[in-house]
C-alpha cells in the first residue's frame, strides 16, 4: 500500500498549482469555463491525456497521478468540463474507443458522461439527461443504452453522442455550485455511435475515488483560506486564531483533511494496484470525504463570521462545490448502502 | 548482516524466547526481569542506542524489523517502557557521562525499573505550574511533595524527577530535573484506582527525600528544557504506537460487535458503517504517518492529530457498542463495561483532547498562541492549582 507521493507526483502537484494560481485565481472562478484556460492546461500540461493509455496518445498515467491532478483542479474550483472528461476517460477504461480516446487525450475533445440510459435504434439515439455534468462545455457525451442483441434485458452498450450534431437541444441550467455547469440535454434521434458494451464494474468505483480526490482538494483550500484568515482577524483585541472557540474547530477539520487524505490516497493505490480492494475503498471514499469535505467547507464559511455569508465572498463558492460533489454521484447513503454490503453486513 | 538476515534471527530467536502472555502484576515483575536480560544478552534491547552507553548502536531500520518480527509475540515489556521511552532517552539526550554509565545499561537489561514524576495534583496540563520543591542542602537536594499519574511507580527503582528550585523567577525558569531513588525511606507510593477499578498508576509523597547533586539531570533551574525532551520522546512512543496494533482483542470493533447484535436491522447497519468508518479512517493516517516517516518526513506535532482522533475513536466505539449491545453491556465482568470505562483515559493520559487541539492549533496550522499571563511573572505570585 502506497499512502505517500512519489517525487514524480509530488512535481506533477507543484506544476498544476503553480499553473492554476495565476491561470485560474479565485476572483476569476465566478466568470465560468475559459476554454483557453482549459486549452493550456491540456497543451501545456498534458493534463487531459493523463490517465489516457500510450497507445492512444496519453502519458498512461494511474487514478494515483489523476487524484494528484484533481486534488488541485478541486482546491481552485476550477470551472470547466476537467472532472467530466476524466470520469469519460475513466470509463472507457473497460471500453477503450481509439476516436474518442485520441481526441481526448489531444486534448481536442472534452467529453461528459452520464448515466441515465437512453434508447437507442442502431444508428440515433433518444431521450432526457435532466442534468449533466459541464453539458454546455462538452463535445461528447457518453451514456448508456440498452444493447438491444439479448433480449433478455441485461446488455449494455455504451454510446457516444457529439453534443453540437443534430437531434440535440442543449439548455443551460442555473447550479447552485456557480463554479460548475449543468445542462438539460435532449436527444431526438441524435446520431450515435456504439463505442462498445458498457463496464459491468469497476466504473462506478473509480468515479468515487476521482471525486473524492477533488473532495480533497475543496476541503484543503477552504480550511487553508480560514486558517489564513484567523491569523489576521482581530476581535475583542486578540487574533481569533488565538482563541480555543476557534483553534479547537481548526484543529478537528485538520484532522479530517489528515484522514482524507489518507482514504484518498488508498483508494487511487487501490484502483491502480489493487482491484480487489477498489470497491470497499471507493465507497469508504465517497462515505468518509464526501461528509468530511462539506463539513469542513461549512464550518469554514461560518467561522468567517458575517462576511462568509455574503455573496461577495469565496467562501459560498467552496460550500456549495462541497455540497453539489457530496450529492454528485447520488444521494450519499447509496456509499454508505454499499460498503454495507460489502462488509456482508 | 542484511536487513532480511537481522529480521530472521530476530523472528527465531522471538520463537525460542518469548512468553506466551503479559500480565504486569507483582508475580510477573521477576518473570519480565528475567526476559529483558534475555532480550539484552541477545542484542534486541537497545536496539539504536548508542553502544558507548551499552546499546547496540544500530539504525531505525533494525529497530523496524526487530518490531515487525515482534507484532506476533505479546512481550512482557509493560513494567520498563517509561525507562525505554522517556526517561532512558533522556538520559542519554541530557544526562552526563557518570549518570549514562550508571543508569543506561541496567535499564536497557530490565535490572531496573524507571518512573516519570512530573504531574501533581495541582498541575496537570500545565505541568511547568508544579509545586514540589528540591532546596539545597550542600552537595543535596531535599524534595518534598506530591506527584500523580505516575504509571508503575510501585515497581520502579528509580524515578525522573521535576522540582522546583527557585520560587523567584517564572515558572518555566525555576524548574530542575533530578533522578530519584524510590526506595527511600521517605518516598511514599499509594496505588491510584482509577475509574476501571485497576491500579495502574500511583500518587507519590516525598518526605525530606534527600537527591544527591550528582542526580541533577541538566543545568539548575533548566529543568524544563530537560522535560520537553522527555515529552518529545513521549508523543513519538505513543504515536508509533497509536492504532498499529490489532482489532482481535477489542470487545468494540465492528468485527466483535457483528457477531453479538442484530445485524439485519437497517439502525444497527448503519452504526456499525460509521464505526468501520471512522475506524478504517484513522487507521490509513496512521500507516500514513508511518511511511511518511520511514521516508524521513518527520510527522512532529501531527502526533498529536492522531492521538486526538483516538481518543475519540475510544470513547466513540465504547459508546456505540454499549448503545448496541443494551442492558447485557451493563455488568462489571463484561468487556464492554470494561471498554465504557477505560474510554476516557485515551482522553486524558498524555495530554488532554484540549491540549492536542492547542498543539494541532499552534504547531500545525501556525495559528497564534493565546496570551498568556503566567510567563513573565515570578512563580510566588502566580495563581496555581485549584483555588476557591
Amino acid at each position: 500500500m502506497k499512502l505517500v507521493l512519489s517525487e514524480e507526483q509530488r512535481e506533477l502537484r507543484e506544476a498544476v498549482r503553480g499553473f492554476l494560481r495565476t491561470a485560474s485565481p479565485l476572483p476569476k472562478v465566478r466568470d465560468g469555463y475559459d476554454p483557453q484556460v482549459y486549452a493550456r492546461l491540456n497543451g501545456e500540461l498534458g493534463l487531459s491525456g493523463l490517465i489516457v493509455p500510450e497507445e492512444y496518445g496519453g502519458a498512461g498515467a494511474g487514478l494515483s497521478e489523476l487524484a494528484v491532478v484533481l486534488e488541485e483542479t478541486g482546491a481552485a474550483l476550477l470551472p470547466g468540463p476537467f472532472l467530466a472528461t476524466a470520469f469519460t476517460a475513466l470509463a472507457l477504461t473497460g471500453t477503450p474507443d481509439k476516436e474518442l480516446l485520441t481526441g481526448i487525450a489531444e486534448g481536442r475533445v472534452a467529453a461528459t458522461l452520464d448515466q441515465g440510459e437512453l434508447s437507442f435504434d442502431g444508428s440515433a439515439a433518444s431521450g432526457t439527461l435532466p442534468r449533466v455534468l459541464t453539458g454546455m462545455e462538452a463535445d461528447v457525451l457518453v451514456a448508456p443504452a440498452p444493447s438491444g442483441d439479448g433480449g433478455d434485458g441485461g446488455g449494455k452498450v455504451l454510446l457516444a453522442v457529439e453534443l453540437a450534431g443534430p437531434g440535440v437541444r442543449r439548455t443551460a441550467l442555473e447550479p447552485l455550485d456557480l463554479t460548475r455547469g449543468l445542462a438539460e440535454v435532449v436527444l431526438e434521434g441524435a446520431p450515435a455511435r456504439v463505442l462498445g458494451p458498457a463496464p459491468k464494474t469497476g466504473v462506478g468505483d473509480r468515479l468515487c475515488v476521482a471525486l473524492a480526490a477533488e473532495q480533497l482538494g475543496v476541503m484543503r483550500a477552504a480550511l487553508e483560506s480560514i486558517v489564513a484568515y484567523a491569523k489576521v482577524r482581530v476581535a475583542f483585541g486578540r487574533y481569533i486564531g488565538s482563541y480555543q472557540g476557534v483553534k479547537h474547530k481548526l484543529a478537528d477539520m485538520h484532522g479530517k483533511l489528515e484522514q482524507a487524505e489518507s482514504i484518498v490516497r488508498y483508494a487511487a493505490w487501490a484502483a491502480d494496484e489493487s482491484p480487489g480492494e477498489l470497491p470497499e475503498a471507493a465507497a469508504l471514499a465517497q462515505a468518509y470525504v464526501g461528509r468530511a469535505c462539506f463539513e469542513v467547507a461549512r464550518d469554514h464559511l461560518l467561522l468567517h463570521g458575517g462576511i462568509g455569508y455574503t455573496w461577495e465572498h469565496d467562501a459560498h463558492l467552496f460550500y456549495k462545490r462541497a455540497k453539489a460533489d457530496e450529492v454528485l454521484l447520488g444521494p450519499p447513503r447509496i456509499h454508505r448502502a454499499r460498503l454495507a454490503h460489502l462488509l456482508e453486513l | 548482516m542484511n536487513l532480511a538476515d537481522y529480521r530472521r534471527a530476530a523472528g527465531a530467536w522471538l520463537r525460542d524466547n518469548a512468553p506466551s502472555d503479559d500480565h504486569p502484576e507483582a508475580d510477573g515483575i521477576a518473570r519480565a526481569k528475567d526476559f529483558m536480560a534475555k532480550l539484552y544478552d541477545a542484542g534486541y534491547s537497545g536496539i539504536t542506542w548508542p553502544e558507548r552507553w551499552g546499546g547496540q548502536g544500530l539504525t531505525q531500520a533494525e529497530e523496524r524489523a526487530f518490531a515487525e518480527a515482534a507484532r506476533d509475540y505479546t512481550l512482557p515489556t509493560y513494567v520498563f517502557m517509561i525507562g525505554l521511552g522517556m526517561t532512558g532517552p533522556t538520559l542519554v539526550d541530557r544526562g552526563t557521562d557518570a549518570q549514562r554509565e550508571r543508569f543506561v545499561r541496567p535499564l536497557l537489561r530490565g535490572e531496573e525499573i524507571w518512573c516519570q514524576l512530573f504531574s501533581e495534583p495541582g498541575a496537570g496540563s500545565d505541568v511547568a505550574s508544579l509545586q514540589t520543591r528540591a532546596e539545597r542542602d550542600g552537595d543535596h537536594w531535599i524534595v518534598n511533595g506530591q506527584k500523580v499519574w505516575t504509571s508503575v511507580a510501585h515497581h520502579a527503582d528509580w524515578g525522573l524527577l521535576l522540582a522546583r528550585t527557585d520560587v523567584d523567577v517564572p515558572k518555566h525558569k525555576g524548574l530542575t530535573m533530578f533522578v530519584v531513588d524510590m526506595h527511600h525511606p521517605g518516598v511514599t507510593v499509594r496505588p491510584l484506582k482509577d475509574m476501571s477499578g485497576r491500579a495502574n498508576f500511583n500518587e507519590i509523597f516525598f518526605d525530606n527525600v534527600p537527591v544527591p547533586d550528582e542526580h541533577r539531570v541538566g543545568e539548575v533551574n533548566d529543568g524544563w528544557s530537560v522535560a520537553v525532551t522527555t515529552l518529545l520522546h513521549e508523543r513519538l512512543s505513543i504515536s508509533a504506537g497509536v492504532g498499529m496494533g490489532g482489532q482481535k482483542d477489542n470487545p468494540a470493533s465492528v468485527e466483535a460487535l457483528r457477531r453479538v447484535v442484530d445485524t439485519d436491522d437497517p439502525l444497527v447497519r448503519d452504526e456499525l458503517v460509521e464505526l468501520h468508518i471512522r475506524t478504517r479512517a484513522l487507521a490509513l493516517f496512521n500507516q500514513r504517518l508511518a511511511q511518511e516517516t520511514r521516508a524521513g518526513i518527520f510527522p512532529g506535532a501531527r502526533g498529536s492529530a492522531a492521538k486526538l482522533l483516538l481518543a475519540e475513536l475510544t470513547q466513540f466505539e465504547a459508546d456505540v457498542a454499549t448503545r448496541l449491545v443494551g442492558p447485557e453491556a451493563m455488568l462489571a465482568g463484561h468487556p464492554l463495561a470494561r471498554a465504557i470505562s477505560t474510554a476516557p483515559g485515551m482522553a486524558l493520559g498524555g495530554g488532554t483532547n484540549e491540549i492536542m487541539r492547542n498543539i494541532v492549533g499552534d504547531r500545525v496550522l501556525g495559528l497564534p498562541p493565546e496570551p498568556r499571563v503566567d510567563k513573565t511573572v515570578p512563580f510566588k505570585d502566580l495563581k496555581v492549582g485549584t483555588q476557591t
